[in-house]
């Protein structure tokens, strides 16, 4: 390598601060820009639930929310966060209970492999906040940033589905997961 | 994958960015949704020396309705334009078709003005852009669409062009866009929009080759008074698509007539 | 079986509180101090030569540890790549396979260079740097062609391109129903070549410790015994010197059971440099490098009478081995001895041919052989009755082995142990409402729509299995399985399992059975299993429907030995004679005297004491192995309704029914969720998945999600679900085994359903993927 590419390598890998909130505790780091977000949450934060199964942006496995909104954390570099309000599957359960979408999955057998499953169950969060009751084609469309290899979608649409009535019968959570959206 | 190393910068003005773009020099890029520079990052296939980061312009991210015009600034989301009031009232078709694009965790970052400067062949709103006779606004100047889009990701941007606005016409008639595609969240493998207008038709044609088509053979015949059966057979008179994985280019010729009789038919209510 | 509370009940699983939370523990989210990453470099070609690789610049590249090639394994790693004789036992060439190209490189993808490194971004910038000058050289592709004399060769030193050509059953053995036969239907029938995909790529961490001359490797494995036996050999490392952990397995479907070449190269590299060393697959390595299923044709010829009555079978298999011998890519013969599906035949003849090219090997894949089986012998049966003008129904009620057949010999020697195929196919259509389906499907012809009915009555042979069946075909290891189970002091109980989980629900379903069997709370049961340093001394790991029908009962065995030894203490705390001691809801006692008892957990404790009978050891536990006698043979009928657009050609599926048997049901939810997930990936194979290569330059088309079309919620039907119960006479426990069994019936119905929705047009045959545009040009009657 030349020393004017060396250089350029040095200024390239310059680190940048990035603050965020993670399932409402404050973070702050120092990453080089290239630092896709699932990798900052996975190896800075050691939130290991948010996974990746592709490199291409399909397979939604690295679904998290940023500010409300379902995004895949691969497509996203973490110097993106700075300042954003993160929640990821580590932050569903709270004091010891489950989201009622992770007792859905739980109850429908929603999950074999579970790989796939915390990025199901945040593009669900979303869905269903802003959706609450949606239709099983409205689920399977839904759902449709997200590739399950094991279960053949027909228990996740039924998790769904259970998640949404508990959701509306039982008193809103003091952790409304997915505000956001339009 | 990981990305190959790249400077980043955040802008807080289209001026700044284009000015980090001309420092940064040729090869640095735009940031805007991610959605398609990410994932060719990742893949190494785009190896950008430098980004500018333009998410933090929120007067790009805008729908304003002007006159006969609905401005759609670039850093508009793709959920915002689908939910939009405005839009579904001035160009309804417009909400449809963002509705249609990738699923709901792309359009929750995707951008207007990132599908139109990456001029994917398969992208939905350049056709739109295109049959429409919208105009491209950058900080530079206004590029009509029929002029932008030069070939498979190829515009008439300059390396330090923003694409700020796109401004379309309003346009409230009959409208469809019929994506087909294998998968739910695909691009399309052919997507004809059909819009009717100033008492014509306006028919555009997604991925039936490196860039948006408009079907005028199909909109005079249909100004001419033939059924949309007999009109949609015309859309494939000039097409030359090239084949790929999905399609052959006589099947993607084949699915530009079939899909243009739906969508003038699903327009106005038929099946 | 006995009566019981757990067996048989939908028990939520216990695994799924970790997975829902996002505390699984995958491979991925394991590391070690000082770890390094290392990048591999790749071959971009199908088949070359290599001239030269310059690793100058990436060996200066910021934060590179080392960049190794072929040269520096050589003291590292030695042997071949194993490949078993599986169901062929002489092979005529198996190719030598080093985990690392050195001269040559035969598929696009196969490793040339390491580059460690102390971070993944680093790695896989030193990985860019490095120049491989390549010859290229030409690449054999097309089947057919490859067995032509005088063409290319995948392997220069090779006679020819045939790894194995092995018939079964020669022509004569039908030609007595063919001379018979009324009607002869042939057709040609392709398996589309279908990359795995488990959500989780595979993943490799090692830590080889220098001083203890000890090796630690995690890994995303469905069976990390057999990783151990073959990278201690290949390190010339014993095997208690290394311990394979497989954690949680984010999916496997068979491409994760043989070794590759990362698993023997991170390893070597730990003992290298002298650090861990991790390794996680991209997604576009995944689909490159992971074994491939399927990739084969089948020329088929059925004899048949006038009256419906099938005679004779003739199947050709021809199989794409890809550049090397996958370590069970012959497995994938048994769809030669499983062609007669669940009907009588007069005679079948089989051949295999295993044909190499310059592609990733193939190996088993969900269902392996058997899938094509079902598929090739429903679509001739389909032929067959379109020859005839009967119903589908019909042909195969009049064809089926009955009940009163088994155990029944079928045609190649294997013995099915148990069926009543007409009951599930009766079940089935009623579930479909066939005889409504029919005449909607007529109406709507009247319409010009294309409504097609599609049945697929399957059966499969899986449990592997019987030592005298599986040790010849793995080169000596029975595929027999062994459980330990341990009490400890307080009554809780750890029950090890040589089988391993990668979505199955182990931990609840082998908790259920000895839960059950102790009498005691299913909370005081502990699964383990993934570690070979932990329990079993040796396991078989899960593929093959098998770890129910071979593990479960090994477990069960164990259970037994426990409560046999739990007894004669129990007796002697009682002071009453052996048989009279009966144990009942976790508790001995003496018989007709309920109140002389002593609870499980006394005994437990008193085994760890001092006043045991003269002669017994301390402590309650046992080690059982179960050697099978048979194979256990589940069966079903599935039906796929499918409306193909007359217009673009657009199959869409409307409706999936399945009635399926797998003897009895541990655990009905699980079971379901299996069958779910099998049919699931059938249709991907039917209507979208496929990997391509260029026919000429052999560069894989297919390489990433976008294109490799693995289907999302809006591609897969809702699914309706039945079950017939005809218990196994093979084991105690009367199984079968459930987690191929969607996989191997489904591509047929839904191609014979398509089949049957074009016939008025004239079409016989599909083959698969039954994409848009194939169709399209199949009803304007051009092919593409
Ligand atoms: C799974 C998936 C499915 C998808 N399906 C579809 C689909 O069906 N239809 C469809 O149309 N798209 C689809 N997309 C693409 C998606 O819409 C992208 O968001 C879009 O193509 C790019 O917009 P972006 O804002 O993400 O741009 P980025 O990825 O940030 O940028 C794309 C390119 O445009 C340049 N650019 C961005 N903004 C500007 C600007 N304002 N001025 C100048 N240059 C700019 C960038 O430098 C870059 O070269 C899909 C993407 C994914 C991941
Ligand atoms: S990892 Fe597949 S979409 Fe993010
Ligand atoms: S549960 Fe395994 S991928 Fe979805």
């Amino acid at each position: 390598m030349a020393p004017a590419e060396r250089r350029l390598e040095g200024i390239r890998s310059m680190k940048h601060k990035v603050a965020t909130t993670v399932n409402g505790r404050r973070h702050e780091h120092e990453v080089e820009p290239r630092l896709l977000l699932v990798h900052h949450l996975r190896d800075n934060l050691g939130l290991t639930g948010t996974h990746i199964g592709c490199d291409t942006s399909q397979c939604g496995a690295c679904t998290i929310l940023v500010d409300g909104k379902a995004v895949k954390s691969c497509t996203m570099f973490a110097v993106q966060a700075e300042g954003k309000s993160l929640t990821t599957i580590e932050g569903m359960a709270k004091d010891g209970e489950l989201h009622p979408i992770q007792q859905a999955f739980w109850d429908e057998h929603g999950l074999q492999c579970g790989y796939c499953t915390p990025g199901f169950i945040m593009a669900a969060a979303y869905l269903l906040a802003q959706n609450p009751n949606p239709t099983e084609d409205e689920i399977r469309k839904g759902l449709e940033g997200n590739l399950c290899r094991c279960t053949g979608y027909v228990n996740i649409v039924k998790a769904v589905q259970t998640a949404a009535k508990t959701m509306s019968t039982a008193p809103a959570r003091k952790t409304t997961v997915a505000a956001g959206g339009n | 994958m990981i990305p190959a190393a790249f400077e980043y910068a955040r802008a807080s003005s289209v001026e700044e960015a284009s000015n980090l773009l001309s420092k940064f020099g040729e090869d640095a890029k735009v940031l805007a949704g991610g959605h398609s520079l990410i994932p060719l990052m990742r893949l190494r296939l785009a190896q950008p020396s430098a980004l500018v980061d333009i998410n933090g312009l929120k007067d790009l991210d805008h729908i304003k309705e002007d006159g006969r015009k609905l401005r759609v600034g670039a850093l508009t989301r793709h959920v915002t334009i689908q939910n939009s009031s405005t839009v579904k009232e001035k160009l309804p078709l417009l909400a449809e078709i963002a509705g249609e694009v990738g699923d709901n965790q792309v359009r929750n970052m995707g951008t207007m003005g990132g599908v139109i400067a990456h001029a994917d062949a398969a992208g939905d709103y350049p056709t739109l852009a295109l049959m429409l006779d919208a105009d491209i606004v950058t900080n530079q100047r206004t590029i009509p669409a029929n002029e932008f889009f030069k070939d498979l990701f190829t515009t008439a941007l300059a390396p330090d062009e923003i694409v700020t606005e796109v401004v379309f016409p309003v346009a409230t008639g009959a409208h469809k866009y019929v994506k087909f595609r294998r998968r739910l969240f695909d691009w399309a493998i052919v997507g004809v929009a059909a819009q009717k207008m100033n008492g014509g038709w306006r028919i555009g044609l997604t991925n039936v080759g490196p860039t948006p088509v408009r079907a005028t053979a199909v909109e005079e015949a249909l100004h001419k008074g033939a059924q949309p059966e007999e009109a949609a057979q015309h859309a494939s008179d000039e097409l030359d698509p090239a084949g790929d994985l999905r399609a052959s280019p006589e099947y993607k010729k084949h699915l530009a007539r079939v899909l243009t009789k739906r969508a003038i038919n699903q327009a106005e209510g038929r099946q | 079986m006995a009566v019981s509370q757990l067996v048989g009940a939908k028990i939520h699983r216990r695994e799924d509180p970790r997975l829902i939370t996002g505390h699984g523990h995958y491979i991925d989210d394991f590391t070690r101090q000082g770890a390094a990453y290392v990048a591999f470099v790749r071959s971009p070609h199908a088949h070359a030569r290599i001239k030269s690789i310059d690793i100058t610049d990436a060996s200066k590249a910021p934060g590179v540890a080392g960049v190794y090639t072929a040269r520096d394994f050589k003291g590292q790693l030695a042997g071949t790549h194993p490949a078993a004789p599986a169901f062929v036992a002489e092979k005529k060439y198996i190719p030598e396979r080093f985990p690392i190209a050195e001269k040559e490189v035969c598929y696009q993808g196969e490793i040339v260079a390491a580059v460690l490194a102390d971070t993944k971004g680093q790695a896989a910038d030193g990985a860019n740097l490095i120049q491989v000058d390549y010859e290229e050289l030409p690449a054999v592709m097309d089947l057919e062609k490859a067995l032509k004399d005088g063409g290319p060769k995948v392997h220069d030193g090779a006679a020819d391109n045939v790894s194995w050509d092995l018939t079964f059953t020669g022509p004569d053995v039908t030609d007595a129903a063919f001379k018979e036969a009324d009607v002869v239907v042939k057709q040609r029938i392709l398996q589309n070549r279908l990359a795995p995909v488990p959500m989780e790529p595979r993943g490799v961490l090692a830590e080889y410790e220098t001083y203890d001359k000890k090796l630690t490797i995690w890994m995303s494995s469905q069976s990390p015994h057999f990783i151990r036996l073959f990278v201690s050999g290949a390190m010339g490392l014993k095997e208690s010197q290394v311990r394979v952990i497989s954690p949680d397995v984010g999916g496997g479907f068979g491409s994760k059971i043989s070794p590759y070449p990362e698993d023997y190269l991170v390893p070597a590299l730990s003992r290298l440099a002298e650090r861990p060393v991790k390794w996680i697959e991209t997604r576009t390595e995944s689909i490159q490098n992971a074994t491939h299923g399927r990739g084969q044709y089948y020329d088929v010829e059925v004899a048949a009478k006038t009256d419906g009555t099938l005679l004779g079978l003739r199947v050709t298999q021809f199989l794409d081995v890809g550049a090397y011998c996958g370590t069970f890519s012959a497995f994938q013969a048994c769809a030669c001895l499983m062609a007669g599906g669940a009907y009588k035949w007069k005679g079948i003849s089989a051949r295999t041919i295993g044909i190499l090219t310059n592609r990733v090997p193939t190996d088993p894949y969900r269902g392996a052989g058997r899938p094509e089986a079902t598929h090739l012998v429903e679509r001739m049966v389909d032929l067959v009755a379109g020859e005839l003008k009967m119903d589908p129904v019909e042909i195969r009620r009049k064809n089926f082995i009955q009940p009163q057949d088994f155990p029944f010999t079928q045609n190649f020697g294997l013995v099915v142990d148990s069926g009543d195929y007409e009951k599930a196919l009766d079940v089935a259509v009623k579930l479909a409402g066939y005889d409504d389906l029919r005449k909607k499907q007529a109406d709507l012809r009247k319409q010009g729509k294309y409504l097609g009915i599609g049945l697929s009555t399957w059966i499969e042979l899986c449990g592997f299995g019987p030592s005298a069946a599986t040790a010849p075909a793995t080169g000596g290891i029975a595929l027999v399985e062994s459980a330990q189970v341990r009490v400890t002091p307080t009554g809780s109980v750890i029950v090890y399992t040589g089988t391993h989980s990668h979505g199955q629900g182990h931990e609840t379903t082998f908790s259920q059975l000895a839960a059950d069997q102790l009498g005691v709370p299913y909370e005081s049961i502990e699964l383990r299993h993934g570690d070979t340093s932990e329990g079993t001394a040796f396991g078989y790991g899960t593929y093959g429907s098998r770890s129910l029908a071979v593990g479960g009962v090994a477990i069960s065995k164990a259970v037994g030995k426990v409560i046999d030894k739990g007894k004669k203490l129990a007796a002697h705390m009682l002071e009453a004679a052996e048989e009279d001691v009966v144990y009942e809801h976790g508790s001995f006692h003496v018989k007709g005297s309920p109140d002389k008892a002593k609870a499980f957990g006394e005994v437990a404790f008193a085994s760890y004491g001092m006043s045991l009978p003269e002669g017994m050891e301390q402590g309650l536990e046992a080690v059982a192995y179960f050697d099978p006698p048979n194979l256990v043979w589940p069966f079903g009928t599935h039906i796929a309704v499918v409306e193909v657009d007359a217009e673009t050609g657009s199959a869409k599926l409307e409706k999936y029914i399945a009635v399926d048997d797998c003897g009895n049901i541990i655990n009905p939810m699980i079971v379901d969720g299996q069958i779910h997930g099998g049919i699931a990936q059938a249709i991907g194979q039917a209507l979208y998945e496929e990997v391509v290569y260029d026919e000429d330059t052999g560069q894989l088309k297919t390489g990433t999600m976008i294109d490799y079309m693995v289907p999302s919620a809006g591609e897969i039907p809702p699914m309706s679900l039945d079950h017939t119960v005809t218990p196994s006479p093979t084991n105690d426990l009367g199984v079968k085994g459930i987690g191929e069994a969607g996989t191997i019936a489904a591509s047929a119905a839904v191609i014979n359903a398509i089949c049957d929705a074009l016939s008025p047009l004239g079409i016989k045959h599909v083959d698969m993927p039954a994409t848009p545009d194939r169709l399209w040009h199949m009803m304007k009657g051009t092919s593409k």
